[in-house]
């Protein structure tokens, strides 16, 4: 770890509100440790403007460490900024060189609207969740873990798609603002465990059909979404969805009604 | 005030099963009669909301996050413990009930912890039913491992994010009640203060973080799985947002707060970089396994550690403790650590570093044999410090991470005010004065999956169907309180940031309230609280206004409950005249250095009371009975 300081001039997207008009403002950073995390620097950009008596900039984030998948910064051109595998609050200034000038905007997509400056509403993750993306079992009826047997191999598999953090960096990269891969990871995961198995055609319809219902966009296989997700989720999971939704179709053995989950009234954000 | 634990008679195996056939049932058809408020959507407060809207009860839920899915219990890597015995290996409930006893260093409620530990085979059945992906042997069977010092393999794990895992499988229940109908979901929504009529908890009053509307909501009882506090002392472990504002509002109301000196700070965490730092990053303490901990024995020595010659260089675990050297338990290594960078021997940028060295361990076994080990950790590290454990020794420092004190609950987790509750990390009950390692996850799934559930259907089974309406007067009457507290926050004009003010009162706890104490410190500590709480009130800048989104209003109002928190921390600490787990009072020590309980003075829970008259705080004692556990000095020596 080195004491070395860089500055840096960023081009911030504000916006005051959803239906406001936002624009690029500027800023010029000085003495921002290289050690420093993306996220850090604008805690500092934020202390910054509050001590001049102006509003900080409103972005999401929480644990910093790269798991809970709040943090969602479209930075120079790419969701999460120039690295690979990593999420924004995981990456470090010693990436960016000194007097380099950074953009940073919000994710771009329409079913994540802008709800102030870099945050946006994600709501819609958890609608195609709640569709679908579980197994059907209450608490408290449940056989002996390991009376469930199941090979290492496939245990991996499931773990591999579970990583997903729901952060919505696909959909960002996107340009059909596609949420495939993180609808493939759930429904992956759930399909190849043996405890998942019995629903899960019906899951893939369901969760597919509130995906087209929340407006995001269909997959051409452009591969985007997996190569900036911070969990590096593989497009196979796609493949395997696709398989999933079309045995559904084609056997039609478990068909039934299906009514997207609407946005609850009372969840008022203005958006 | 008699505090009654509620713990029932008859033997340790027993009390749970005979409690569970002695509470009154809720009928299933009566049960769509009454609302529950779940505040906090972690591992206890998910899988409580989940569980009680599958038995039929209207839940609302609350997450100030934009999903339930992103609670800080997420960030959990190790694993979570059960007495399966799946390895054979001799662990069985009772062991891991003593376990945890003495690991909480005689401070817990013996009844609770058994309880804890006969639900944890049920956690480990439920979460592999949900299709929580464990990790595997090659058969097919659930692999574990042996996790903090433990002497069998109790700990099932999902690679380094056992918590990310169990935490989406409560949230998938939980998403499958919400798509039913039968939970209502409030995101961006945080609690402000708990609303009580005719002496019961009957609602919460709301602040959407987004519009910055306020709300009421009622209901027949209201549950905090709200985490802890360790973010008083700013920089942490804990997510950035992670606060005490529901507990400490719960407190002021009347909820008696419990040994909230009973901090855990975590020996090995990444040392902060400068003076910019939000955030503390947590690192597995398996490193221990065969890393050597070390300083330069000079003072200021400025070489680079690789220059450093054997014979200058103090490893300081090993020299005092021959037996157990770099393993020795979190609290001890951390307050060595600190000792030994108060000596000016500290490292790096700030000198609050010491040295985790695996040179002797790559030559020993091979870089390929330490890379399988720790590859994941050590690439971890390269990403946030830019320097190579393979080469050059890793830098740490220890960090707040877990808090064993919070509110004060009885064996059914219901605080001393009817109709309210604390699960997870948010009560005080279940890890005395020190948390081992991989019993988080238990306890707050414990909670949410299989105690509340049960126990409060014996409340309700006593309340009436009718819940006041959110006109009542007690409801106006919190709403216009807590709009006065932001208009009051809003209109501060001074020139101090809610951060800046944050890192001085942190920097105050980390020194004076955290891994060693003594009763100077702790009563400068005070002094210099309440001067912070003085300059909060009158030298506060905060910019914006209350109806949209402001972050720094949401800083400044959780930070106003920390500078009260913390106060009582001080006082907790100052008055409990012994060291026991995570709390160590330097004038309390063994001629060995180790910390030194008093049992006969102290074996009780210290339980305080709000003071609204401003004076010191009320104490209340629950003394610990101890049945089946022998009380013993711990030595590692």
């Amino acid at each position: 770890m080195s004491a070395e300081t860089r500055n840096y001039t960023l081009k911030v997207w504000r916006q005051s509100g959803s239906s406001a008009k936002g624009e690029i403002k500027t800023y010029e950073m000085k003495n921002v440790s290289v050690g420093a995390s993306f996220l850090e620097m604008f805690d500092q950009l934020n202390e910054q403007l509050l001590a001049n008596g102006e509003d900080p900039v409103a972005f999401d984030h929480d644990c910093r460490e790269g798991i809970c998948g709040m943090c969602s910064m479209y930075i120079n051109g790419r969701p999460h900024g120039p690295d690979t595998g990593i999420t924004t609050c995981q990456l470090h200034m010693r990436t960016f060189p000194d007097g380099e000038t950074i953009y940073v905007e919000p994710w771009r997509a329409k079913p994540f609207p802008v709800i102030k400056d870099l945050t946006v509403d994600r709501g819609a993750f958890d609608r195609i969740i709640q569709a679908g993306g579980y197994v059907s079992v209450n608490t408290g009826n449940a056989q002996d873990a390991n009376e469930i047997l199941i090979p290492k191999a496939i245990a991996d598999e499931a773990m591999d798609a579970a990583a997903c953090i729901g952060c919505g960096a696909c959909v960002a990269a996107c340009k059909n603002a596609s949420a495939m891969l993180f609808v493939s990871a759930k429904v992956s995961q759930l399909a190849v465990l043996p405890q998942g198995k019995s629903e899960s055609s019906r899951r893939a319809q369901n969760m597919l059909a509130q995906m087209d219902s929340e407006g995001f966009g269909a997959c051409t296989n452009t591969g985007a979404c997996s190569s900036e997700c911070p969990k590096e989720i593989s497009l196979t999971h796609i493949a395997r969805l696709n398989r999933e939704y079309l045995r559904n179709r084609f056997t039609l053995n478990d068909v039934e009604e299906f009514q997207p989950i609407k946005k609850p009234d009372y969840l008022d954000f203005g958006v | 005030m008699k505090l009654d634990s509620k713990i029932p008679a008859g033997p340790l195996a027993e009390k749970w099963t005979k409690h569970k056939f002695g509470i009154k049932l809720v009928n299933p058809a009566n049960k769509r009669k009454y609302d529950i408020i779940v505040v906090g959507t972690g591992l206890a407060g998910g899988a409580a909301a989940a569980s009680f809207a599958e038995l039929g009860y209207n839940v609302k839920a609350f997450c100030f996050q934009d999903s339930p899915r992103r609670a800080h219990s997420i960030a959990a890597q190790g694993g979570i413990n059960a007495a399966k015995n799946y390895p054979n290996d001799g662990d069985s409930i009772y062991r891991l009930f003593y376990d945890t006893i003495k690991g909480g260093d005689y401070r817990a409620r013996e009844g609770n912890v058994h309880r804890l530990a006969e639900v944890s085979n049920n956690i480990i059945d439920q979460c592999a039913a949900q299709g929580v992906p464990f990790a595997r042997e090659y058969g097919g069977t659930l692999a574990n491992r042996s996790f903090g010092g433990a002497l069998v393999s109790r700990t099932f794990y999902a690679r380094g994010q056992t918590g990310q895992q169990l935490l989406l499988g409560a949230y998938s229940a939980l998403s499958r009640q919400i798509s039913k109908g039968k939970v209502k979901m409030y995101t961006r929504t945080e609690m402000l203060d708990v609303v009580m009529v005719d002496g019961k908890a009957q609602g919460i009053v709301t602040r959407n973080l987004i519009t910055g509307k306020i709300e009421s909501h009622s209901a027949h009882a209201v549950v905090l799985g709200t985490g802890g506090y360790s973010n008083v002392f700013y920089l942490s472990t804990n997510a950035m947002a992670s606060n005490a504002t529901a507990a400490w509002r719960a407190h002021r109301k009347g909820a008696l707060f419990a040994n909230p000196c009973y901090t855990q700070i975590h020996p090995t965490c990444i040392p902060a970089h400068g003076t910019h730092q939000s955030k503390l990053t947590l690192m597995s303490e398996s490193l221990r396994n065969d890393g050597r901990v070390w300083v330069p024995r000079k003072p200021g020595d400025t070489r680079k550690p690789n220059d450093i010659p054997e014979n200058e260089r103090y490893y300081y675990l090993e020299e005092k403790y021959p037996t157990f050297g770099n393993l020795v338990p979190r609290d001890v290594a951390s307050r060595n650590a600190k000792y030994v960078c108060d000596d000016g021997l500290g490292v790096g940028v700030t000198k609050r570093a010491v040295y985790l060295d695996f040179r002797d361990a790559i030559k020993r076994d091979s870089k390929r044999v330490v890379a399988e080990r720790y590859g994941n950790l050590f690439d971890m590290y390269y990403r946030i410090t830019d320097d190579d454990p393979y080469e050059v020794p890793m830098m740490i420092y220890p960090a707040p991470h877990y808090t064993m004190g919070g509110l004060w609950v009885d064996y059914n987790l219901m605080t001393n005010i009817p109709g309210l509750y604390a699960i997870g990390e948010a009560n005080f009950s279940d890890h005395g004065a020190n948390r081992l390692g991989a019993s988080a996850l238990m306890q707050g799934l414990a909670d949410g999956y299989f105690v509340i559930p049960y126990t409060i259907g014996d409340y309700l089974t006593g309340t009436s169907y009718d819940i006041p309406s959110t006109d009542h007067p007690e409801f106006k009457k919190a709403e216009n309180e807590c709009k006065a507290r932001l208009q009051k926050l809003i209109e501060s004009k001074g020139t101090r940031t809610p951060d800046e003010i944050h890192i001085e009162l942190g920097k105050v706890m980390m020194d004076k309230c955290g891994m060693s104490r003594n009763a100077e410190g702790l009563d400068y500590a005070r002094k210099k609280i309440q001067e912070l709480q003085h300059e909060f009130k009158t030298n506060l800048k905060v910019v914006g206004g209350t109806e949209e989104l402001n972050v720094t209003l949401e800083k400044a109002n959780r930070l106003a409950d920390f500078l009260e928190l913390a106060e009582l921390m001080v006082v907790d600490a100052r008055d409990r005249e012994e060291s026991c787990g995570g709390h160590f009072r330097e004038e309390h020590q063994t001629d060995e250095g180790e910390a030194r309980r008093d049992d006969e003075n102290y074996t009780y829970a210290a339980a305080w009371e709000y003071n609204h008259k401003g004076a010191d705080p009320i104490l209340h004692k629950e003394d610990l009975i101890f049945e089946n556990v022998k009380l013993t000095q711990r030595s590692y020596k």
